[in-house]
């Protein structure tokens, strides 16, 4: 923050810099607003629309997935309609295909050209998601970018890369950890992250401190 | 109808086209496998620019190795990369 303040009392507002693209992306709201494509209300549906979705879907999901191996099937075959199955809504998602881990495949999802990603289930992507260096070291050193996120996949196990680069968007179904067998599937579903659905990380048998 | 079945060698056109693109770059001119038939979906190249996209296009996914994408892939030889790839961006062959 800048000290170029003229006058000496302390300001308790939170002062926020506008980055450009904010200024542009402020820019355009108000002119689709002004011209009539958009109305503020529509605007802040989908912003309560979108911060309504979060990986606890995608967790509650695997949990499922994990505990009836039915529901898994039909995840794996149909994952928009397994979703509804559940109370959620994805409608808004182009294609939704999950990908199972197995002892010889781990999967890793990113979108080189973009950041597409399951946003109707899963929410907003983190923002290294979206960032330049995960976008290209994903699908060229997707091992080492897995070590950084503290996970290496065991010897032998094939790494399957999937760049959403069309109309499908990903989510990875990670394998139940060992020692987890006593437990119910509210329980399982906080083992399951944003980085386990992503691929970047596996779950572990106890739930990371929140 | 697509022109291309599961298990067919495919290779990505290393064709430019301005604008709005979902090929990305480091696949063109790469060979790997028709994986899967995803469906049809309008052009995103076309909606892009406020088109109707349509007739929808066959979109594959597509199967590489790793090791033929990168010369200097330092993972596993088994390791593989998956993307979709709309046909017309699709030419038969490719070396195995």
């Amino acid at each position: 923050m800048s000290d170029d303040n003229t006058h000496s009392h302390p300001h308790k507002e939170v002062q926020h810099e506008r980055s450009p693209y904010a200024s542009h992306v402020r820019a355009m709201e108000a002119l689709l607003v002004e011209k009539g494509v958009l109305t503020e209300p529509e605007i802040q549906d989908r912003i309560a629309y979108m911060e309504s979705r979060s990986p606890a879907n995608g967790a509650m999901l695997v949990a499922r997935a994990w505990t009836d191996p039915k529901f898994k099937q039909r995840l794996l075959s149909d994952a928009k309609s397994a979703a509804r199955e559940l109370g959620l809504d994805p409608t808004h998602e182009a294609e939704l295909i999950v990908v199972e881990n197995t002892p010889e495949v781990h999967n890793l999802i990113v979108c080189t050209l973009c950041s597409c990603y399951p946003r109707a289930v899963l929410g907003r992507p983190p923002d290294w998601y979206k960032s330049f260096e995960y976008r290209s070291r994903a699908v060229r050193e997707p091992r080492a970018v897995m070590r950084e996120f503290g996970f290496e996949p065991p010897e032998g196990v094939e790494v399957a890369v999937y760049d959403s680069t069309a109309d499908v968007r990903y989510m990875v179904l990670p394998m139940r950890p060992p020692g987890t067998e006593g437990m119910d599937e509210e329980d399982l579903a906080a083992l399951v992250t944003r980085d386990a659905l992503i691929g970047v990380s596996v779950p572990r048998p106890t739930a990371p401190a929140s | 109808m697509t022109e291309f079945a599961p298990g067919d060698r495919v290779r990505v056109r290393p064709a430019g086209k301005p604008g709005h693109v979902r090929t990305p770059g480091y696949l063109k001119g790469h060979s790997g496998w028709i994986e899967g038939v995803i469906g049809h979906f309008p052009s995103p190249e076309d909606l892009a620019y406020g088109l109707s996209g349509q007739p929808k296009r066959p979109l594959y996914r597509v199967g590489f190795r790793q090791a033929d994408l990168w010369e200097d892939y330092a993972g596993a030889t088994d390791d593989h990369l998956y993307a979709d790839v709309y046909e017309h961006w699709l030419e038969p062959g490719g070396k195995e």
